[in-house]
C-alpha cells in the first residue's frame, strides 16, 4: 500500500506550458451542474423512518467488487439498500472532506494507520468489539485498530513486508542479511543475476520498507510506554541505536556492497525480481500475483536478522479494517453492516481472494492454510513485526526519514545526516530538537541554530 | 432610381429571431430556470438562505438579459462575469479568507463538533455491567414503523431480561415479552438511525447500542463544563482548557488535544511562512532555483521551437506536413503519463538514457544532473508548443515588409534578425509570459520526475529541483496532516511573486513594441 502513497497525491494538471483548452469551462460547467444534482440527490435519505435504509459503502476498487455479494445479502436481511463505491484514489482525504460536509459514507474501509487523523477530525466512531469478535479474530489486527484504548475499527486483513527468495537461485534460506548477501554477491559474480537484492528505495527512500531491516537492525521510531502504546515522547531516530542500524544501511549501500541502490524504486523493485535480475526481494503479499504471473519459484520468510545483532526486530504490520463514519446517517445499520462484515467467513474468504492478504479472522485463515500457504508464511514472517503506528505524529516520519534513508545509501555519513533528520522531525512534532538528539558525540549543529523553534 | 428600403438600424443580432431561434431560446431559457427550481429544493431544505439567494439573484439577471432584444451587451458579457466570479474570483477570495485561519486536519469544524467528538470517543462500558443481547420492540398495538422504541435487554450470562423504553426513559425488569411486539430485522432496521442517537440512563451511564443486536451501558470519560471552558477526564482527572486562539483544548503543561476546532488566526500562517527557520531557511535557495527553473524552461523551449519553425517555413521544403505532425507529438501525449516515463528513462542503472548512450550518470542522484535532467524533461514535452506558436507568427508575417528589406539591400540574415524575429517576438511575448507564470507553478513536471530530490542529508525538507509549489505541498500536506491554512498563505506569497515579475515583463514588452511598433 505504500507505494502507492507518493504518486497518488499529485493533483491533476496539466502540464505543457500555457494550455488553456476551451473545454475546461465546459467541464467545470458541467461539474457545477453535477454538483448541484448531487446535493439534491442526497437530501431526505436520513429522517423518515418509513424510507428504505441505506447503508454507502467506500472503498478501493479491489475491495469494492469482493463485497459486493456480501452487501447483496445483508442489504435483503435488513431490507437496506447498500451501496458499495469504489473510490480508487485519496480514499482517505476524500472522507475526510465529504465527512465534514455531511455528504459522506456510511462505512469507509481502509488502513489502520488512516485512525489517527479520521479520529482527529472527528470522522469516525469506535467500533466496540465484544469478546467474542476479539477472541475471533487475530490479536495483532485487534491491537492495530486500537487508538488511544478504544478499538476504531473492525480488523479483516494484515499485511507486512517479508524476504521472498528465487528458490530457483537460492533454495536455501538465509538467516542472516549478510548471508543472503553472500549470495547475492556470489550470483552477482557467476553472472546469474545483475542485483544482489532488490529492496524498493528510490530517489526519496522508502521507510515502509527500510524499517523491516531499520529494526532488524536495532533501531526503532517510537517508543512504548507500559500499556505498550505509542508514546511520540519518545523519537527513536536520534538514538545510538539509530546511528548503528543506519551504519548497516550505508555498508549495504552504493559506497559499500551495492546490496541497497536508490535506481531501485518502488516502481520497479517488483519486476527486478520477477524478471530474474535479483534473487531476493522485500515486499508485501501484493507482490506475489506478480511472481506466479511471471513463473518464479519462490519462497517466504521473515527478513532476517543482522550478524550480531539480537534479532528482535520486524516489520510494520498494516492492516485493513471497515469504519462506522462518525457522520453515519443510519448509524446503527452501519454498525451491524461493519460488524457482520468483519465477522463473516465468507466476506473474509471473498477479500482474501480478491486481493490475497492474510485475513485477520481466525476461521479464514484456516480455510486458507492449504490452497494458499503464503498467507501463514507472510503472517509467520511478521510474528516479531511492530503495529504500524496510527498516531498522526508517524505521518510527519515517513518523508524524512526515507529521504535519510535514501541519502545514507547513497554514502551520506550517518551521523549528520541522523541528526538533521532527527532535528526536522522534533521540530514538527513539538520536540525539543536539542533534547532528540540523544547519542553521545553527535556533531555539533551550530549551523542550525534556530531550527525547529516554531 | 429607387432606393432600397433601409433595414431598420441596429446590431443584426437584435433584429427578430427566426422560428427556430425562438424555440431554441425558449428552451435554453427553460432549461435555465429548471435547474434553478431544481437547485433551489436542496437549498431550502438546508434552510441556505443565502445561496438561495444566489440563486434566485442569477435566474433573474439571466431572465433580465436575455428576454429582451434591447440588452445587447449584456448578453455577452453575463456567461463571462459568471464564470468569472464562479472559477476566478470566488476560489481566490476563499484562499484569502482561508489564509487567515487555522483551518487543517484536526481543525476542521466548530468548537461544538470537537467537544462532541471527543465526549463521543471517550464513552466506554461501565465496569461491571453486562454486554446486552439487544432486541427491539413496540408495545403492543403501536406501529412497528413509529411506535415507541422499547429495547429489549438479555443478560447473556443470566438470561433475564430488562425493558428500556425510550418515550419514558426508564429501564425496568421485564418479566415476559407479551406486552411487547418484537421487531423483523428490516423493521429494526429503518429504526437505526433513531435507535443510534437514544439515549436511556442507567445507572451511572446511559444505555447505548452497538449495532442492532448489542447494546451497553456506556459513560463519557471526558466532559466538558462550559462555565470554566475546560474539559475534563474523570478518570485520569487530567483537565484541558480550551484555547480559542489555536483552536484546541490543552492541558498546562501544554498537552494538547488532537481534535481541535477552526478559529481565526489573523496574520499567524504569514507570520509563519516568514518566521518558522524550516520555511524561511530553503525559501531563498527554492526561490531562486524556481525563477531559473521557469526562465530557463520558457528560453529552451521557445529556442528551439522558433528555430524547428523558422527551419520548416522553408516554401520549398517537401513533406512538411510530415514534419509537422511528428513534430508535434509529445505535445499530444499525456503529460502526466510522460513524466513518469522519463522518470524511469533517468534511472541510473535501469534507464534507457545510459544505457543507450552508454553513460554512468546518476542523474536524479546529482543537484545539478537532476536539474538538468527535468529542464531536458521540459525542453522535450514544451518545445512542440513554442514550435506551434511560432510558426503561426511567422505566417502571420507580411511578405511585402520582407520583400521592401529585400529591395533596400538587406541579406536573409538581416532580414530575420531585424524584420521578422521582432516582430514574431512582439506578437509571442504575452504568450511567453504566461508560459513562464505556468511554469513558475508546474507542480507535475517536478513532483512525477524527481519529486523535488535529490535531498542533501543535512535537508530532509528541501530537495534540490524543489520548487516552492513542490516545497510547501510537502510542508503544508506532507506532515501531520493538511494544513489548509499554511498552504493558502503560501499561494498567496506565490502568487504575489509571479504577478510581480509578470508585471514587469509586461511593461517591459510594452517598451519593446513601442520601439519596434
Amino acid at each position: 500500500m505504500n507505494e502507492h502513497r507518493a504518486r497518488s497525491r499529485a493533483p491533476d494538471r496539466a502540464a505543457n506550458p500555457g494550455l488553456r483548452r476551451p473545454c475546461a469551462l465546459g467541464a467545470a460547467l458541467l461539474g457545477a451542474v453535477l454538483a448541484l444534482t448531487g446535493c439534491g440527490g442526497d437530501a431526505g435519505s436520513g429522517g423518515s423512518a418509513s424510507a428504505r435504509p441505506v447503508v454507502t459503502v467506500w472503498a478501493d476498487d479491489q475491495r469494492a467488487a469482493a463485497l459486493k455479494d456480501f452487501a447483496r445479502t445483508f442489504g435483503e436481511k435488513y431490507g437496506a439498500r447498500v451501496s458499495v463505491q469504489a473510490v480508487s484514489k485519496d480514499l482517505q482525504t476524500n472522507f475526510v472532506t465529504a465527512s465534514q460536509a455531511g455528504e459522506g459514507p456510511d462505512v469507509v474501509v481502509g488502513a489502520n494507520d488512516w485512525i489517527g487523523n479520521l479520529v482527529q477530525n472527528g470522522a469516525i466512531d469506535p467500533v466496540r468489539l465484544s469478546t467474542s469478535q476479539r477472541d475471533s479474530l487475530e490479536p495483532r489486527a485487534v491491537k492495530a485498530v486500537t487508538f488511544n484504548g478504544q478499538t476504531y475499527g473492525m480488523p479483516y486483513a494484515l499485511e507486512n513486508v517479508a524476504l521472498i527468495r528465487n528458490t530457483a537461485l537460492v533454495p536455501d534460506a538465509p538467516a542472516t542479511i549478510e548471508e543472503a548477501v553472500a549470495v547475492g554477491q556470489r550470483l552477482k559474480g557467476e553472472g546469474k543475476v545483475s542485483e544482489i537484492m532488490s529492496v524498493p528505495v528510490g530517489q526519496a527512500g522508502d521507510a515502509y520498507h527500510a524499517y523491516a531491516l531499520y529494526s532488524q537492525a536495532g533501531g526503532y521510531l517510537f517508543g512504548r510506554d507500559a500499556q505498550g502504546e505509542y508514546n511520540p515522547a519518545d523519537l527513536g531516530l536520534g538514538t545510538e541505536a539509530s546511528v548503528r542500524a543506519l551504519e548497516k544501511f550505508r555498508a549495504l549501500g552504493e559506497k559499500g556492497v551495492g546490496a541497497l541502490k536508490r535506481t531501485i524504486g518502488p516502481d520497479n523493485a517488483i519486476p527486478t525480481f520477477t524478471t530474474g535480475k535479483a534473487p531476493f526481494l522485500i515486499s508485501g503479499p501484493w507482490a506475489v500475483p506478480d511472481i506466479k504471473k511471471a513463473g518464479i519459484a519462490y519462497d517466504i520468510q521473515a527478513v532476517p536478522r543482522f550478524e550480531g545483532t539480537g534479532g528482535k526486530g520486524g516489520p510494520f504490520i498494516g492492516v485493513q479494517a471497515f469504519y462506522v463514519a462518525a457522520k453515519a446517517k443510519n448509524k446503527a445499520l452501519a454498525q451491524e453492516f461493519v460488524a457482520q462484515a468483519g465477522g463473516s467467513e465468507r466476506t473474509a474468504i471473498a477479500l482474501t481472494e480478491a486481493n490475497p492478504r492474510p485475513p485477520a479472522l481466525k476461521a479464514a485463515l484456516a480455510h486458507f492454510k492449504d490452497s494458499n500457504p503464503d498467507l501463514g508464511k507472510f503472517l509467520a514472517a511478521g510474528a516479531d513485526g511492530v503495529i504500524q503506528p496510527a498516531i498522526p505524529q508517524m505521518n510527519v516520519v515517513w518523508d524524512p526519514f526515507g529521504k535519510a534513508e535514501a541519502a545514507i545509501i547513497g554514502g551520506a555519513p550517518v551521523r549528520s545526516t541522523v541528526v538533521s533528520l532527527t532535528r526536522a522531525v522534533a521540530g514538527q512534532i513539538g520536540l525539543d530538537p536539542d533534547k532528540a538528539v540523544r547519542f553521545a558525540g553527535a556533531p555539533a549543529t551550530t549551523n542550525h541554530p534556530a531550527a525547529g523553534k516554531d | 432610381m429607387t432606393v432600397p428600403p433601409r433595414k431598420p438600424l441596429g446590431n443584426p443580432l437584435g433584429t427578430p429571431l427566426g422560428s427556430a431561434g425562438v424555440l431554441a431560446k425558449a428552451l435554453l431559457l427553460g432549461l435555465a430556470l429548471a435547474l434553478a427550481i431544481w437547485g433551489a429544493f436542496p437549498l431550502v431544505e438546508h434552510r441556505d438562505w443565502l445561496a438561495l439567494a444566489v440563486l434566485v439573484a442569477a435566474t433573474v439577471l439571466i431572465f433580465w438579459g436575455y428576454l429582451s432584444p434591447r440588452r445587447i451587451p449584456a448578453k455577452y458579457l453575463l456567461p463571462g462575469t459568471v464564470f468569472l466570479i464562479a472559477f476566478q474570483v470566488l476560489p481566490i477570495l476563499y484562499t484569502v479568507s482561508t489564509a487567515f485561519t487555522n483551518f487543517g486536519d484536526g481543525h476542521r469544524g466548530s468548537k461544538e463538533s470537537a467537544i462532541h467528538s471527543i465526549e463521543e470517543a471517550s464513552v466506554s462500558p461501565v465496569p461491571g455491567t453486562p454486554d446486552y443481547r439487544l432486541n427491539l420492540a413496540v408495545p403492543q398495538g403501536s406501529s412497528p414503523a413509529d411506535g415507541p422504541l422499547v429495547l429489549v435487554l438479555t443478560d447473556p450470562a443470566t438470561g433475564k431480561e430488562r425493558a428500556a423504553r425510550a418515550d419514558t426513559g426508564t429501564v425496568t425488569d421485564l418479566p415476559s415479552r407479551a406486552t411487547l411486539t418484537v421487531l423483523t430485522d428490516p423493521q429494526a432496521a429503518r429504526r437505526g438511525a433513531e435507535l443510534a442517537a437514544l439515549r436511556i440512563a442507567d445507572g451511572p451511564g446511559h444505555i447505548r447500542t452497538e449495532g442492532l443486536e448489542r447494546a451497553y451501558v456506556g459513560a463519557p470519560a471526558r466532559s466538558y463544563d462550559a462555565s470554566s471552558d475546560t474539559l475534563r477526564d474523570a478518570t485520569t482527572g487530567t483537565v484541558w482548557k480550551a484555547d480559542g486562539t489555536t483552536g484546541t483544548f490543552v492541558t498546562d503543561d501544554g498537552e494538547r488535544i488532537s481534535s481541535g476546532w477552526r478559529v481565526g488566526v489573523g496574520l499567524g500562517n504569514f507570520a509563519d511562512v516568514l518566521t518558522n527557520p524550516t520555511i524561511s531557511r530553503y525559501f531563498g535557495q527554492t526561490l531562486l532555483w524556481n525563477i531559473a527553473f521557469a526562465v530557463l524552461t520558457v528560453l529552451i523551449t521557445f529556442v528551439l521551437g522558433l528555430f524547428v519553425a523558422l527551419s520548416l517555413h522553408h516554401p520549398r521544403m517537401r513533406g512538411r506536413w510530415f514534419y509537422r505532425a511528428l513534430l508535434i507529438l509529445p505535445y499530444a501525449m499525456p503529460a502526466f503519463a510522460m513524466l513518469m516515463v522519463w522518470a524511469d528513462m533517468f534511472n541510473k542503472d535501469f534507464g534507457l538514457i545510459n544505457r543507450l548512450f552508454g553513460l554512468d550518470v546518476n542523474w536524479l542522484g546529482e543537484p545539478w544532473t537532476a536539474r538538468a535532467a527535468v529542464l531536458l524533461v521540459q525542453l522535450w514535452m514544451g518545445y512542440p508548443y513554442m514550435f506551434l506558436v511560432a510558426t503561426g507568427a511567422l505566417q502571420a508575417v507580411p511578405d511585402e515588409v520582407k520583400e521592401a528589406a529585400r529591395v533596400d539591400g538587406a541579406g536573409r540574415w538581416t532580414i530575420l534578425r531585424k524584420v521578422t524575429l521582432p516582430l514574431v517576438l512582439v506578437a509571442l511575448f504575452p504568450l511567453l509570459i504566461a508560459s513562464f507564470a505556468f511554469n513558475f507553478n508546474n507542480f507535475n513536471a517536478i513532483y512525477l520526475t524527481t519529486a523535488g530530490g535529490p535531498f542533501p542529508p543535512d535537508s530532509p525538507m528541501a530537495g534540490a529541483t524543489d520548487l516552492l509549489i513542490t516545497y510547501t505541498y510537502r510542508l503544508a500536506f506532507g506532515g501531520q496532516g493538511a494544513q489548509y491554512g499554511l498552504a493558502a498563505a503560501i499561494s498567496l506569497f506565490i502568487f504575489v511573486i509571479v504577478a510581480v515579475i509578470s508585471l514587469v515583463s509586461f511593461r517591459r514588452a510594452r517598451a519593446m513594441e513601442e520601439v519596434n511598433g
